[in-house]
């Protein structure tokens, strides 16, 4: 069944949000994951219509969005402020907190309790 | 004043700078950054000029939204949310009757802070933006009130965007950001708007 919180990886580099899904899908089968990496046309950077297309692919009702570097989180917040599903940014290492996240999801842990355990991740 | 003529004007001569300075603009980015400003900036522009020319404009605000959303969606690295943020902002204020164009300034300098959380003396576009409209106010901006804002961001640490992982490495170099934002700024004298 698939989870009601999902998890959204932005990053500059396609290449990184796909090696980093499959390390989560590892552990977190019934998660939606999805990714945004990179420019619209593959190039190194952050696109606000990949985040976007993102967003609206993931199956779950809301979302827990990860990212690299600042211009990733800009693009985020600019989509999270036109979505209609709620999007939550973490500040936090990005492979660590995504993978807490992913596998607390899995484990069926409450949100409350994933968002604590995000809490001291938090470098950003 | 703006009108939609002078601000399709104004966006054009900073999407023709912008193609004429790519290189330059890359080169600073590559002292501090990813080197990739004056790329995305001129396929951002680019994209701008095309989509400004496409269309028949009613209103100032529709031609700042158009430039927004083309800015945002094609420039491609932090500049894209941060000057498309600018753009939406400015296209806001324009919706006011009573507007003039440095509250349109203000707004753009607003949408800019509350994207990228940058302070001035962060080293970053928003220095040369806060400069603008403090000249603006005092009906005293011209080319060298701008490229003094430009230069005055060399001497100074980065605090925010790619720039600051550098630490001290960054004294020394003029952020990118500012140096195009310089350019739109110049483009608005450039083109007797002002």
């Amino acid at each position: 069944m698939t989870r009601k919180y999902g998890v959204l990886l932005v990053s500059h580099v396609s290449k990184i949000v796909d090696g980093l899904s499959l390390l989560l899908n590892e552990v977190a089968r019934d998660v939606s994951i999805t990714t945004a990496g990179g420019t619209d046309d593959d190039g190194i950077g952050s696109s606000f219509d990949k985040i976007q297309a993102a967003v609206n692919a993931n199956k779950a009702e809301e979302i827990l969005a990860f990212y690299d570097l600042g211009s990733s989180k800009m693009n985020l917040e600019m989509v999270k402020e036109v979505s209609e599903k709620p999007i939550t940014i973490f500040d936090t290492a990005f492979i660590e907190s995504a993978y807490t996240a992913s596998a607390l999801l899995q484990a069926g842990v409450s949100i409350d309790e994933v968002k604590k355990q995000l809490e001291p991740l938090k470098i950003k | 004043m703006l009108t939609v003529e002078n601000t399709i004007k104004w966006l054009d001569l900073f999407a023709d700078k912008v193609a004429a300075e790519k290189d330059y603009l890359s080169e600073l980015d590559q002292a501090i950054g990813d080197g990739d400003h004056g790329a995305n900036m001129s396929r951002g522009t680019a994209a701008m000029k095309e989509a400004l020319g496409k269309q028949n404009f009613g209103t100032v605000q529709d031609v700042l939204k158009t430039a927004a959303m083309s800015l945002l969606s094609k420039i491609g690295g932090a500049s894209g949310p941060l000057y498309g943020s600018a753009l939406i902002g400015m296209a806001k204020e324009a919706g006011n009757a009573d507007t003039d164009l440095t509250s349109i300034v203000q707004a753009g300098a607003d949408g800019i802070q509350k994207r990228g959380k940058a302070e001035p003396g962060d080293k970053t576009m928003v220095d040369v933006w806060l400069t603008v409209l403090h000249a603006l106010k005092e009906g005293k901006l011209t080319d060298a009130v701008i490229d003094q804002a430009v230069q005055a961001t060399a001497p100074l640490k980065a605090k925010k965007g790619r720039a600051s992982y550098l630490g001290d490495r960054s004294v020394g170099h003029i952020d990118p950001g500012a140096m195009s934002s310089g350019y739109l700024f110049k483009c608005l004298i450039a083109g007797g708007i002002l």
